[in-house]
């Protein structure tokens, strides 16, 4: 810390003092200027066109329409299959990236895990939601699971098989993260294993988590073709309304109202990330 | 390192232009050259007669459908006649779009070389729509029946069919839907899509409706048949589909009959019954995209898809198990393809259409009760 | 201390010496948890992909096996449809595009955020969970002008990459930041600093070669995240992979077809992720 201390306020390099000093965000316009076109601008449409009817006239009203007790279940909906699938693909995935951490980091098993890994946390839709209906479902070839149309808990199954490899490939580099010196020091003091992780492993570890955590939670919560083959009879999260708004063949479409239940989402992700910010901080107290 | 660096991002840079460059399609020749603007032209006549719309339509070269499954109503059949009867390539896009996605496709794409050059879709977008067609009236103008077609040719109706049950053979032979509440049906019984947003669903749950009494104002009756299948546990939450029904999870389907052929749906032991006392029909509509790449081709695919011929679209449809709009028509004048008609399932009493306001009544009353009816 | 370390253990254990015997335990269970979590877990992943498979070979009738399912990828020629062979090729371009210029654009941000702007950190957080939250089919009502535009100059699908990298972002942004975490970026970056060093080797020399489990692991999700998407090239009406198989699963009543090309899919992207995890030779820090 010292060293540091010296360089900041002490005599700079030479080379320091030649170029003109740009401000220090000035090295982050590039990433803000392609969000801002390819992201930021198509979002932007998108909240505008929430406020809006559909003849192009102005409606802030239409916020209101998000208080709805029918538009309400829908989130609330959303929500529940989103927090069961983060945190149980978050649990057991850090079990799984853990196990596969700790084995050789050449050797073939940790690179046949990120490759599945990788190929399964984008697999979903149709097929997935078919491979478990076959397996689980009312004709099922392991049993017959009555819970299988249940909502959260059918669609939360199918929903954790995608999240999981997401858990491992994302939280992985974190757990190599963790020296073995320090599980050897501890364990030199006398700690026993709950209490290594309790103490050292845990509250390092904890950032990462929790951030893994939020991305599975934001994963879930717009996958629609998946939920759309289970079952598409009764709408319960958000993105089924807003294919049936976008999509209805039956003179039902209205931009507005997706643009809208979109809006929802983001607002209803703001939400989540103030949250998960917060625990953050808590978690942040453990480590200094 | 760092001149190898900007080597490297420069090589990308350039690899990427390169490849684009590449693999870039060349955009459709516009019809500049030409004296007539068939952009504009409302028949083949006022343009100059069909061997100049053909001539016109061949120097474009390429025609953009969308949504148009080739195992639906033989469409792979059609496109494959069209392209060999006049050279023309075929650019196949979204194969199972809804027909909003059709719309959307044409606002998104317009004025590139990629939009929809013609449309086929449900009649309640098409009416919603209109403002994005231009009007053409086909050869075959009068043998379209006035009911099914807009004055100015803005939309034509095209290709139909009844609302039938398809199911399974294992459980014999079924006559009446009220033989679906049986034990035997335990999550058996499936739509073809959400009603509240699936013309093909909605139409089920109607036909349902006027096979219990209902009409076809109030669509009520239809609702509470589907309650109480799902009050037995009969009624399957899954939209069917063909590996669905392969798979053996929904052995009975409501779907239009050219849906429900054992061709189509990919399972030999599969038949279909039309309820005695109901025959709904549901037609779909051609336009054609105002704004089209393809001016001439489009014109000419529609000419093509109302032609009498033998090998014309409307015999194509009727193979597909479709019924074609000119089929009265073409049953006078003997153009008709005699065996494939006899295929089609039978019906005994009148067909019942559904108005645009009949159809808006029903997705409204479904939007609010269907969820709760069947939760 | 020694005493209390050693009533833990079995007698044997202690009298090899306090330290291996502890390993060598500690290393069993490991061991035995690990092949534990593997098989459990590997059933888990397994199971449905079979039940994909057995669905595949199914022949017309339930009970019969064929192989048609699985020929009818080769052997496909759409009317209108370009062949599976460009759509692979046109995917495996905008893979290797997208991973490029997401690392490149999210490498130097991170680092840089992280050393200079700290309070921009929250911002680029959200900014790149946004595309997670906003579901495909409404994204291309807002990109719809944009590609609009696009396509007046440039037709190709590989102009997918621009929206693709916006997809990407979300998971390469958390594995790079699980990766960042673990490393003491202020210390390396100053460091280098006074030995002279310039921003840009710190970025490319000194931290990113720290980051190559973290570096890798956002390689591999972008690519396969460009092999697996669907959404968005539909409704663009590009033509990639994905859209490719689901024209040719929609084109033949034969049900199976959708499970041939989907296992396909699978495979062929497992195949490459595989090759790719080469790339990173990785040696565990000693220090």
């Amino acid at each position: 810390m010292a060293v540091a201390a010296t360089t900041e306020t002490g005599a700079r390099p030479s080379w320091s003092g030649r170029r003109p000093s740009a401000p220090a965000w000035a090295g982050t316009v590039p990433f803000f200027a392609y969000v801002g076109v390819f992201l930021l601008w198509p979002t932007g449409i998108v909240v505008v066109d929430a406020l809006k009817n559909p003849n192009g006239s102005w409606a802030f009203s239409n916020i209101s329409e998000l208080g709805d007790p029918l538009v309400r279940g829908y989130f609330i909906g959303s929500f529940k299959l989103c927090l069961l699938s983060s945190v149980s693909g978050a649990v057991f995935g850090a079990i799984l990236a853990y196990a596969v951490a700790s084995g050789n980091p050449d050797g073939m098993v940790r690179r046949l895990y990120l490759a599945i890994s990788g190929v399964l946390a984008q697999f979903g839709g149709v097929t997935l939601a078919f491979a478990f209906l076959v397996l689980l479902g009312p004709v099922g070839l392991l049993f017959h699971a009555s819970w299988y149309f249940d909502f959260p808990w059918g669609i939360g199954l199918i929903y954790t098989y995608f999240q999981i490899p997401l858990m491992v490939l994302v939280f992985l580099p974190a757990i190599d993260g963790l020296k073995v010196q320090w599980r050897e020091a501890s364990e030199n003091l006398g700690a026993s294993a709950w209490q290594y992780w309790r103490y050292v492993g845990g509250p390092l570890l904890a950032p990462a988590f929790l951030g893994t955590t939020l991305l599975l939670f934001a994963n879930a919560l717009s996958a629609f073709a998946t939920i759309e083959a289970w079952e598409n009879q009764i709408a319960y999260i958000v993105p089924q309304q807003i294919s049936t708004a976008l999509s209805s063949e039956v003179g039902l479409s209205n931009v507005n109202v997706a643009d809208l239940l979109a809006l929802g989402m983001v607002i209803m992700v703001a939400i989540v990330m103030t949250g998960y910010a917060l625990l953050q901080r808590r978690a942040a107290r453990w480590l200094r | 390192m760092r001149s190898s660096y900007r080597f490297a991002l420069a090589g990308i840079a350039a690899a990427t232009l390169f490849a684009a460059g590449c693999s870039s399609s060349s955009s459709s020749a516009s019809s500049s050259g030409s004296s007539t603007n068939w952009a504009t032209e409302t028949s083949a006549s006022a343009g100059g007669g069909m061997n100049a719309l053909v001539a016109a339509a061949k120097k474009e070269g390429t025609l953009n459908v969308i949504a148009l499954p080739p195992t639906w109503a033989n469409y792979g059949a059609i496109l494959s006649a069209f392209t060999a009867k006049y050279g023309i390539k075929i650019n196949s896009a979204n194969p199972t779009g809804t027909s909003q996605q059709e719309v959307d496709a044409v606002k998104t794409e317009n004025g590139t070389a990629k939009a929809p050059d013609v449309l086929d879709i449900g009649m309640a977008v098409a009416l919603a729509n209109t403002n994005l067609f231009a009007p053409y009236e086909v050869s075959t103008w009068s043998s379209i029946p006035t009911a099914q077609k807009a004055p100015n040719g803005i939309w034509v109706q095209d290709y139909g069919g009844y609302m039938a049950v398809g199911y399974s053979s294992k459980f014999g032979t079924i006559t009446s839907l009220n033989q679906l509440l049986g034990p035997q049906f335990k999550n058996a019984v499936a739509l073809n899509g959400n009603p509240t947003s699936a013309n093909a669903g909605l139409n089920g749950v109607m036909m349902a409706n006027l096979a219990e009494g209902g009409t076809a104002d109030n669509i009520a009756d239809g609702v509470s048949f589907f309650s109480k299948l799902k009050a037995a546990g009969n009624f399957s939450p899954i939209s069917a589909t063909g590996a669905t029904i392969k798979a053996g999870t929904t052995p009975v389907v409501f779907n239009w009959d050219y849906l429900n052929l054992p061709s189509y749906v990919g399972v030999s032991n599969w038949k279909v019954f039309i309820p005695s006392n109901v025959a709904l029909g549901g037609y779909y509509a051609q336009a054609i995209n105002k704004n089209a790449p393809d001016p001439a081709a489009a014109r000419l695919w529609e000419e093509f898809l109302y032609s009498q011929a033998a090998s014309g679209g409307q015999n194509l449809w009727l193979e597909g198990g479709a019924r074609p709009v000119e089929q009265a028509a073409m049953q006078s004048n003997g153009s008709i393809n005699t065996a494939a008609a006899s295929k089609l399932p039978a019906v005994t009493v009148t067909p019942t259409f559904l108005s645009p306001t009949q159809a808006t009544d029903a997705a409204n009353y479904l939007a609010a009760n269907w969820a709760k009816a069947i939760g | 201390m020694a005493a209390v370390t050693a009533l833990s253990e079995t007698p044997a254990a202690a009298s090899a010496g306090r330290p291996s015997g502890m390993q060598t335990r500690r290393r069993r269970r490991l061991n035995v948890f690990r092949y534990l979590v593997f098989t459990v877990f590997g059933l888990f992943f397994v199971l449905p992909l079979l039940a994909m498979a057995r669905f595949s070979l199914e022949g017309a009738k339930l009970g019969t096996w064929s192989l048609s399912a699985w020929r009818q990828i080769a052997s496909f020629q759409g009317i209108g449809v370009p062949p599976l062979l460009s759509a692979i090729e046109i995917t495996l371009e905008l893979a290797a595009i997208t991973c490029v210029v997401t690392l490149v654009l999210l490498v130097p941000t991170m680092i840089w955020i992280r050393l200079r702007v700290q309070w921009l950190a929250r911002t680029v957080e959200f900014l790149c969970l946004l595309p997670l939250t906003i579901p495909a089919i409404v994204l291309v009502v807002g990109l719809g002008s944009i590609y609009n535009r696009i396509q007046h100059y440039e037709l190709s699908a590989l102009m997918l990459f621009w929206v693709y990298v916006i997809l990407a972002l979300p998971y390469a942004y958390r594995a790079l930041a699980a990766g960042l975490n673990a490393i003491d970026v202020t210390t390396l970056s100053e460091a280098a600093r006074s030995l002279g060093a310039s921003w840009f080797t710190v970025i490319v020399r000194v931290i990113a070669p720290n980051m190559r489990q973290a570096i890798l692991n956002a390689l591999i999700l972008t690519a396969s995240l460009v092999l697996g998407e669907f959404t968005i090239a539909y409704l663009l009406l590009y033509d990639n992979l994905q859209v490719e198989l689901y024209s040719i699963s929609r084109s033949t009543p034969n049900a199976g077809v959708i499970f041939s090309t989907s296992f396909a899919a699978l495979l062929f992207a497992f195949v490459l992720l595989l090759i790719l995890s080469y790339a990173g030779r990785l040696r565990r820090g000693r220090g």
